[in-house]
């Protein structure tokens, strides 16, 4: 069926988190924007109450009650779920929705490539208990889109792995390594001449000695989110919490089954982009309405002012990388192979937020730039869409390998 | 629920339709474009696969089957990527049956629809659009102004297609504050049907200009009730069809630059075409789905106006950017004829201007 209706739970949960977005996110997103690096615990230990059973980053984490019958539901359309509450949730305020206690990316990696005792190990405790983070680090000083470059080195010594290396970027590595009961996923090589076939992700807990935050990021936007550098010396964890299976074979299968990660996150991020992207679409209609200023959406484009032409190319912008995102989403819930789909997703929600937040800036004029509003906020908050969880670039690359049947050797 | 896939039905009939497209469109599309000339078979051939009298009630002779908006978008596609010129003749007796459908009467229906049930292909037509700067759907300056019972109308219309040979003519016109459409016979005093027109694409449908010089028809002409959602109808097939135009030059593009080498590999392993061809399949995508979805609203019921405009507007950037990468692409081989992507451009281009020129 072609469909463009969210099932009746979805919009309910929709709705309530709109709610959370606009009564809980909105007043305080100004404030943690300017604090930065200062935590709203209050807010934090809601949002973990509240959210733990809504937003899925694929980590198989079910519903605590219920017929097995709305489980089922519930599960079948989980990442769609997650997408939409995501959009919500960003809606508020994108820095404080990456700093909510969650698995996250971490989790994300676990349910991609561990095994199902390691799933039940390490995500089990986002269940319950106290506030609890994931992360994960891949990107290195030397390396960020080229993660098979990377040189952090683990080193099977008796029953454990030592880890050697240097991290940085880690979105909520602060919270997963030293504030929390949380875990850090690491990617390091086993066996460098092995290239892609050596590298592996390896779980890392809470406050494992060798593992220390060098640095929190200053940064652009996303400010209330906290972006951290780790530096390994000698950290060494269990044997069996390399992710999936430890030996090298000579194909690329273990590289790939973390890279498959992405499929599931790319959509999820690209949803986030809508969230920021509709704030700012929102507040311009706004601000247009109580200036009188209406769109005409049957007059042509010839006739249309600026101001109308430029509000309906964000608008449709924002539904095409919406739907874009939507498809993602959805063919991860039927088990369709999404790949292409998800970066589509993840190129058109980053250039698009980018795109509409400056814009949006640009027609308020000094209204937009003036740190009064929060549009200023959302134009610096937007900007990672296009950088984080692959770059333009490299999900352009993606895609343009899918379309053309190209290996990463035949374009890169 | 949310939903990416045609169903079973839908899929079949898209299937059909597109290797018709490729079997019996693709083919001709060059010649007719050389020429002018539409090659009347095709319109026979296309007539048999029974689009437009599907959605006929059986009431008036026809399968009565649901019309679809949805289904009518998969249909748009698959003709356009065949050929733009042959999908608009081919299809151009909806631009009555559908809005007879719609909002005709019962008398309307039994004057109107059983001429377009009958074994062979019956042109129709409409005139939307007018020859002049600023023309807006919204304030035609083609008049009906009733008298005695009668419609008095007067003013010039451009790209009607098929004009010549219709069986019927549907003009739009402005009555009072609002736009209206009447049913014209082909031989009322006053209506001069002008020369060919000549474009920069579209060259194998025919289109002329009318005009309308105190043409007097009989008030039972008009068709009653909200126009918008015609429009809407018609803004949805030009949008489904961009998207099938920009599909057909992005897929050719793409097989090209695989094939031709420049500097030691294929032109498709140089990022600056690869991210081109990237960012095709991926506004082809986005511009089907907002298609889709303003397709979809349609078929709910809904007023799907923002929708359908909205998707237009997209799908007309989509399209000439699309098609101008394509021949950007092939570079000098491009520019030259034998090669259907400058064709595909010309047409493209076009979708920005047509109003009303195709009906799902
Ligand atoms: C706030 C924030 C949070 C982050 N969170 C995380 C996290 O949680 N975990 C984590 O591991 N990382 C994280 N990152 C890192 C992020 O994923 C990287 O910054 C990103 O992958 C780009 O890598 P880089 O910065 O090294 O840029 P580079 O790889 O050096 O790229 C520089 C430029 O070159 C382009 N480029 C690179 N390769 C190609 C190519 N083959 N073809 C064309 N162009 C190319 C890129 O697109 C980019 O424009 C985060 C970054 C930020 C800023
Ligand atoms: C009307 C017309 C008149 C002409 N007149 C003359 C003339 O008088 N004399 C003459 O000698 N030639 C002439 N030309 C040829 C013209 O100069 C070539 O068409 C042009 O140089 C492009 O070469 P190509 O067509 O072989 O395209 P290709 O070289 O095959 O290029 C195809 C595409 O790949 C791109 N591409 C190629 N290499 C790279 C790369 N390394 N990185 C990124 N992208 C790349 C190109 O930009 C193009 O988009 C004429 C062409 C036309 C159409």
């Amino acid at each position: 069926m072609i469909d463009f209706s969210l099932s009746p739970a979805i919009e309910k949960n929709r709705d309530m988190i709109h709610a959370v977005a606009d009564g809980t996110m909105r007043p305080i997103s100004r404030e943690y924007d300017e604090r930065e690096h200062e935590k709203p615990t209050e807010w934090l230990n809601m949002m973990w109450e509240a959210s733990k059973n809504l937003i899925s980053f694929g980590d198989g984490k079910k519903k605590a009650s219920g017929k097995a019958e709305a489980v089922e539901r519930h599960l079948s359309e989980r990442t769609v779920r997650s997408a939409v509450l995501i959009e919500e949730l960003s809606w508020g305020d994108v820095g404080l929705y990456l700093s909510i206690p969650h698995s996250a990316l971490g989790g994300a990696a676990v349910a991609a490539a561990g095994t199902p005792e390691q799933k039940e190990r390490f995500l089990s405790r986002f269940r319950d208990g106290e506030p609890k983070w994931g992360a994960m680090a891949i990107t290195e000083p030397g390396c960020g889109s080229d993660s098979a470059a990377l040189t952090t080195t683990a080193v099977q010594d008796g029953d454990q792995w030592v880890i050697n290396g240097t991290k940085i970027f880690c979105t909520s590595g602060l919270m997963a390594a030293e504030k929390s009961e949380g875990f850090v996923v690491v990617w390091a090589t086993v066996d460098k001449s092995a290239g892609r076939a050596g590298i592996k992700a390896f779980v890392v807990e809470h406050h494992t000695p060798g593992m220390t935050v060098a640095k929190v990021e200053d940064k652009m936007g996303i400010r209330a989110s906290d972006t951290a550098m780790l530096v390994f010396e000698d950290c060494r964890i269990p044997l069996d919490n390399v992710l999936g299976q430890a030996e090298v074979k000579q194909s690329t299968t273990g590289f790939k089954g973390v890279m498959a990660t992405f499929d599931a996150t790319r959509p999820l991020v690209a949803a986030s982009a809508l969230g920021v992207a509709r704030a700012a679409v929102d507040y311009v209609r706004e601000t247009f309405a109580a200036e009188g200023i209406t769109i005409r959406y049957v007059t042509p484009q010839t006739k249309l002012t600026t101001l109308e032409r430029d509000f309906m190319d964000m608008e449709a912008n924002l539904q095409a990388a919406r739907l874009l995102t939507w498809r993602a989403a959805w063919m991860l819930d039927q088990g369709i192979q999404n790949n292409l789909e998800a970066s589509m997703a993840k190129a058109k929600a980053g250039s698009m937020v980018t795109q509409v937040t400056q814009k949006a800036v640009e027609l308020l004029g000094p209204l937009g730039y003036s740190r009064k509003t929060l549009l200023e906020k959302w134009m610096r908050d937007a900007k990672i869409s296009d950088i984080y969880e692959g770059t333009q670039q490299i999900n352009l690359l993606i895609i343009a390998r899918r379309i053309l049947g190209y290996s990463s050797q035949e374009l890169n | 629920m949310l939903g990416f896939q045609p169903d079973d039905e839908q899929k079949l009939i898209r299937d059909t339709v597109a290797e018709f497209a490729r079997e019996q469109l693709r083919p001709l599309a060059h010649e007719a474009d050389e020429s002018g000339v539409f090659p009347t078979s095709v319109a026979q051939q296309a007539w048999e696969l029974g689009l437009v009298q599907s959605t006929i009630p059986e009431a008036y002779g026809g399968v009565g089957a649901e019309s679809s908006a949805v289904t009518g978008s998969l249909i748009c596609e698959e003709l356009a990527w065949g050929d733009l010129s042959l999908t608009l003749h081919m299809l151009s007796p909806q631009l009555v049956t559908y809005p007879v459908i719609m909002l005709g009467t019962h008398e309307q229906k039994a004057q109107i629809l059983g001429d377009y049930v009958g074994p062979h292909f019956t042109a129709g037509t409409a005139a939307v659009m007018e020859p002049r700067f600023g023309f807006d759907l919204n304030e035609l300056t083609t008049t009906a102004v009733q008298h005695n019972g009668e419609f008095v109308l007067n003013g010039a219309k451009c790209f009607v297609p098929l004009a010549a040979e219709a069986a019927h003519l549907l003009v739009y016109a402005r009555r009072d504050n609002g736009i209206a459409a009447f049913l014209l016979p082909q031989d009322t005093p006053g209506l001069t049907i002008g020369e060919r027109e000549k474009n920069m694409g579209l060259k194998a449908v025919a289109t002329y200009e009318l005009s309308l010089d105190n043409c007097r028809i009989p008030a039972s002409s008009q068709l009653q009730g909200d126009i918008q959602p015609v429009f809407n109808r018609s803004r949805v097939a030009l949008s489904a069809m961009a998207v099938g135009v920009a599909r057909a030059a992005y897929e050719y593009a793409r097989e090209y630059a695989k094939e031709r080498r420049a500097f030691g590999t294929a032109i498709a392993q140089k990022q600056a075409i690869a991210f081109m061809l990237a960012e095709m399949a991926m506004e082809v995508d986005a511009a089907r789905l907002l298609v889709w979805e303003a397709a979809w609203k349609i078929d709910t019921g809904a007023d799907a106006t923002r929708e359908a405009c909205l998707a237009k507007n997209y799908a007309a950037t989509m399209v000439l950017k699309v098609a101008d990468n394509a021949v950007q692409i092939l570079g000098g081989h491009g520019y030259i004829r034998d090669h259907p992507v400058e064709r595909w451009l010309r047409n493209g281009r076009g979708f920005a201007t047509f109003e009303g020129l195709a009906m799902i």
